[in-house]
């Protein structure tokens, strides 16, 4: 009557609890329930009833299990192991193995009781301690337990052992170093009849192997017989209705032998040559009629595959994985899929036979066999079956679905990339990849097709064709336009004039403005992203300069965006614009040819190399060449920050960390152009260009190289800040030109280098100053002043190491007086070599608020580490020229 | 070498039973029990009773309205996994007697015991079904 009158007192029998969870609808009341349910059990829990602890208890794992918190019924749990009877004790430890883990403090309180349970005369209760130590030990817990467990593991009855042998396994992996101490016992377990203890034993084997090398070797050792002897009874053994499971007895058994077989088999020949047999015994003995008997074959594939090399067995094993391959049952399959990964690193030529039921698995309507077979395949190509190979993998592209085709797509990539017998090949497979599945391919991708196209150069014409038609085909695919659009507007002149026709294409005719067309379209197509409409625009340009028919026309298209929301857009259909309105004789410069990029350097870089060092550079204010500055061991910010800084007072650019190839392209293009001097540039050219750059706004491009640049590579970055840093004046002199265009415009911007930098263009010259100098160090300040602002001065300071050691962690202050302001930019780079051709540079500002009545004066502090000392030196410099 | 988690769920994706044998928080199970659920129950019945979920496989298999999934080391045979689960089911149905979800619910505690004595610290420890039923029926 109780019960029915109050459904939630602490009475109610588990099933009544459930019955009333079922019954509701909504998990809102569902949720009330158990709340109802919590709040009498806590309840009951205050009010100490021993009578219904068992059921709470059970009412409590059930809610848990739901996924509510049940940590008040955590004491309850403590209690009711503290009791004596065996339910209760039962009860009260399984609560625990399922409330608590072993991260829990209460736990702690648990040893005492675990222990005289470990002592306990019923054997069913120490089973049961033994069980919840070994599920949730914890590793203070095991050291104190321990000695009880390998008690134990001798005791006489059979339950016992097997349970206190999985218990020392938790204990051995929380406490490795308590592994020596289970060796010997573990040994005697070896050599059981009874199945149960047989199993724990054999795993208490294999994790001891793998705890300590000690134990593997005195198991090689002692035990490779009998163990053999075990499994050899095993399989021969006749029907036992005990462990009979479809017809073979014990198959758990017999795989858990054939673990252990493995692991001390594995670099092992003695022992591996002892187990040959009964390996080939087992292989043909198994009933593959039945599960249980395939589990035993894969177990038993597994082994021959790991242990040393027995040419029969191998071949034996592959040849059973062919035949799971070739089952219908998808679960083997994916088996022997799996296993075949594996046997690749051993056996490539056997496999490579299986490989046409590979192709077929991997257009498997199961998504896991598909997964397998496809990492299998990639792992098969090589350089003679890649192309037939290929050739599938991208028909099925076609058909496959799109979870998938992002996988396939990855992978058909690399593989075409990594094993291409010859460029036009890749080109071709490439377009066939981007029209099926472009928006899948990644960008790196792209670049990389780009950058083969350039190297192939008797391939131009056909890149540029089979783009076409291929753009005029596909299904508004990203990447593919994006690689269209860039080589459409590199290599315009060769599609009109088809030009370097190879035997097999078919002409076309391509007028144009069907170039023009093409990039109109991807232009204006809504699903373009800023990046690929900007390399629209820039395409436009090029074509501009090599289609002078179209130029009004494309005008038109380029001052579509000159209100564009997007500033990168924006920005350059206003500069484009204003350079085919009023620049045309600079036009054709601007926009040359591309040079071809190196194709190893790129696909080093591409691997994550950081960016190789050229020599450290002096600064424009040394005037004549022009190096490439890059940090030695810094990574590219700070390259890109000095130029940067020795041009304007903007805010540095944040690092172009993910632009290494845009670092690298700098590189590759700039050391040939950094070592040429001007020649006097023509009057014209200058003023123009001086026009231009004196817009103040941050500059666009002044050369092609830098155009291809930045089309490129528009999509490793979003488009601000590699061009905004890119496009200030300063790095116009670093950026000059390909060898062609270059000295014109290298002159140009030369003298266009912001003046502070250039001392011709300064005010009155200052001398320059050896402003310190030691044993082992030389600091050389130059002078030069902005025009307009007499009381500013930068100073471009210069350090030479004297020593014949390098330095490292060189860092430079200064201080100095109220009536002076100071900024120091970030130095080319912090390690000073040794000789006196190289150095490191820095620039200081200076703002002399006395300016002409007091002169500069400075105090500096400069550390350094040389031979793994620090160094440090101080010094005063007073005798800075006047009038600065 | 390891079993990870023994779970079993209902159709509806409502967890009948769930043992863990490596410590996860409430929410990392309730996260993970929901996942990986939605994974098997959209399989259809020709396809493989092996999922790989994160760095872990997941083997299953359905029994009636019950699905049995046990949660192992990536270098687990997965075919005598699905042995273990086959006798597991055998042996509480040789216990209940035509076993269904609701007796697993109802007496969830001794499905929990069954299992202890079958699974400790996920390894395989007894396969006896005799061996397994002893215990549990001494306490009847």
């Amino acid at each position: 009557m109780d019960t029915i009158m109050n459904p939630f007192s602490s009475g109610t029998r588990l099933r009544d609890m459930i019955r009333a969870i079922r019954a509701c609808k909504t998990a809102a009341e569902e949720r009330a329930v158990v709340r109802k349910e919590c709040a009498a059990i806590r309840a009951s829990i205050n009010e100490n009833d021993h009578d219904y602890r068992h059921r709470n208890l059970a009412k409590l794992m059930f809610i848990q299990m739901l996924g509510y918190p049940t940590h008040f019924g955590q004491m309850e749990c403590l209690k009711l192991i503290a009791s004596s009877g065996f339910p209760e004790k039962r009860i009260g430890y399984l609560g625990l193995m399922l409330l608590l883990d072993e991260r829990q403090e209460v736990l702690m309180l648990v040893t005492n009781s675990l222990k005289q349970d470990l002592n306990h005369t019923n054997q069913y209760i120490v089973g049961l301690a033994l069980c919840a130590l070994g599920n949730i030990c914890s590793a203070e817990m095991a050291r104190d337990l321990a000695p009880e467990v390998e008690r134990l593991l001798q005791f006489r009855d059979p339950n016992i052992r097997k349970k206190a042998a999985l218990c020392s396994i938790r204990i051995i992996k929380k406490v490795p170093d308590l592994a020596e101490n289970f060796i010997n016992a573990a040994a005697a377990l070896l050599k059981e009849k009874h199945h149960g203890v047989l199993i724990s034993g054999v795993q208490l084997c294999i994790d001891l192997c793998r705890v300590s090398s000690e134990a593997l070797e005195f198991f090689r050792k002692k035990c490779m017989d009998a163990l053999v002897k075990t499994l050899k009874d095993v399989v021969n053994s006749p029907y036992t209705p005990e462990y009979d499971i479809a017809g073979i007895a014990d198959p758990f058994l017999h795989i858990r032998l054939l673990k252990l077989l493995r692991v001390l088999g594995q670099g092992d020949a003695d022992a591996s040559d002892a187990m040959n047999d009964i390996l080939a015994q087992v292989a043909t003995k198994a009933d593959t009629n039945r599960n249980a008997g395939n589990a035993i074959l894969y177990e038993c594939v597994e082994t021959i595959m790991s242990i040393e090399d027995n040419g029969g067995l191998r071949v034996l094993a592959i040849n059973i994985l062919g035949r799971f391959l070739s089952n219908r049952d998808n679960n083997i399959r994916y088996v022997a899929l799996n296993m075949l990964m594996k046997a690749i690193s051993v056996d490539t030529q056997a496999v490579q036979r299986h490989r046409a039921t590979i192709l077929e698995c991997v257009k498997d309507s199961d998504a896991s066999i598909r997964k397998r077979a496809l990492e299998l395949i990639y792992l098969l190509v090589n350089e003679s079956n890649v192309k037939p190979l290929t050739k599938e993998l991208i028909d099925y592209l076609e058909v496959s679905d799109q979870e998938f085709k992002g996988d396939l797509t990855a992978k058909i990539c690399s593989i075409v990339e990594k094993f291409s017998p010859d460029k036009i090949w890749y080109i071709d497979q490439m377009l066939k990849v981007l029209s099926e599945a472009g928006n899948f391919v990644k960008v790196e991708v792209c670049h990389a097709l780009i950058v083969v196209i350039t190297n192939a150069t008797d391939l131009h014409g056909y890149a540029v064709r089979a783009l076409y038609k291929a753009f005029q085909a596909s299904d508004e695919q990203e990447s593919l336009t994006r690689v269209a659009v860039w080589c459409v507007g590199e290599y315009g002149d060769m599609l009109v004039n088809n030009v370097g026709m190879l035997d097999l294409e078919d002409p076309v005719t391509v007028t144009e403005s069907d170039a023009v067309d093409l990039v109109e379209t991807a232009i204006k197509r809504h699903t373009s992203d800023a990046t690929t409409k900007a390399m629209a625009l820039v395409a436009l340009l090029k074509l501009s300069s090599r289609f002078p028919s179209c130029s009004e026309r494309i005008k038109e298209i380029v001052v579509q965006h000159k209100g564009s929301f997007l500033l990168e857009l924006q920005q350059r259909s206003l500069e484009f614009n204003s350079i085919i309105e009023k620049h045309t004789n600079i036009r054709s410069a601007l926009v040359e040819r591309m040079p071809v990029l190196d194709e190893a350097t790129f696909s080093g870089r591409r691997a994550g190399s950081v960016p190789t060092a050229v020599s450290t550079s002096t600064g424009p204010s040394t005037g004549a060449s022009l190096k490439v500055p890059s940090g030695v061991s810094k990574p590219a910010a700070a390259p890109l920050v000095d130029l940067l800084d020795l041009s304007s007072d903007d805010n540095p650019v944040p690092s172009s960390s993910g632009s290494d190839f845009l670092q690298d392209l700098l590189g590759v293009d700039l050391s040939p152009a950094a070592t040429q001097s001007g020649t006097q540039p023509s009057k014209s050219g200058t003023d123009v260009l001086l026009d231009l750059l004196s817009i103040g706004s941050p500059v666009q491009q002044s050369s092609s190289p830098v155009a291809g640049i930045f089309s490129s590579n528009q999509a490793t970055k979003a488009p601000s800040s590699p061009l905004d840093g890119l496009t200030s004046p300063a790095t116009q002199p670093v950026l000059a030109a390909s060898p062609p265009a270059a000295s014109p415009i290298i002159d140009l911007l030369d003298g266009l280098a912001p003046a502070p930098s250039i001392p011709e263009k300064n005010g009155p010259a200052y001398p320059s100053i050896v402003a310190f100098e030691s044993s082992s160090l030389r600091i050389m300040f130059d002078f030069s002043k902005p025009p307009g602002n007499p009381q500013s001065t930068v100073i471009q300071a210069t350090f030479t190491n004297l020593s014949s050691n390098n330095y490292t962690d060189f860092i430079f202050q200064a201080a100095v007086p109220k009536f002076l302001q100071l900024r120091l930019d970030p130095a080319s780079g912090n390690t000073l070599p040794t000789g006196a051709n190289s150095n490191v540079t820095q620039t200081l500002r200076v703002t002399n608020s006395q300016h002409g009545k007091k002169s500069l004066v400075m105090r500096i502090r400069i550390s350094y580490k040389v031979s793994g000392k620090d160094v440090l030196e101080e010094g005063q410099i007073s005798h800075f020229p006047r009038d600065l | 070498m390891t079993i990870r988690f023994v779970l079993m769920v209902n159709k509806q994706g409502q967890t009948r039973l769930a043992q863990y044998y490596e410590y996860l928080t409430l929410e990392e199970r309730r996260a993970l029990e929901g996942e990986i659920v939605r994974k098997c129950l959209a399989r259809t019945e020709q396809q493989c009773s092996f999922v790989e979920h994160r760095n872990y496989k997941v083997v299953y298999r359905r029994y009636a309205s019950l699905f049995f999934l046990v949660g192992v080391d990536n270098d687990e045979n997965e075919l005598a996994i699905l042995e273990f689960i086959h006798l597991l089911v055998e042996t509480m149905d040789h216990h209940f007697g035509n076993v269904c979800e609701l007796d697993i619910m109802f007496h969830l505690e001794k499905a929990h015991f069954m299992l202890e004595e079958m699974v400790m610290n996920g390894c395989i420890v007894e396969t006896s079904k005799s061996n397994i039923l002893t215990p549990i029926q001494l306490m009847e």
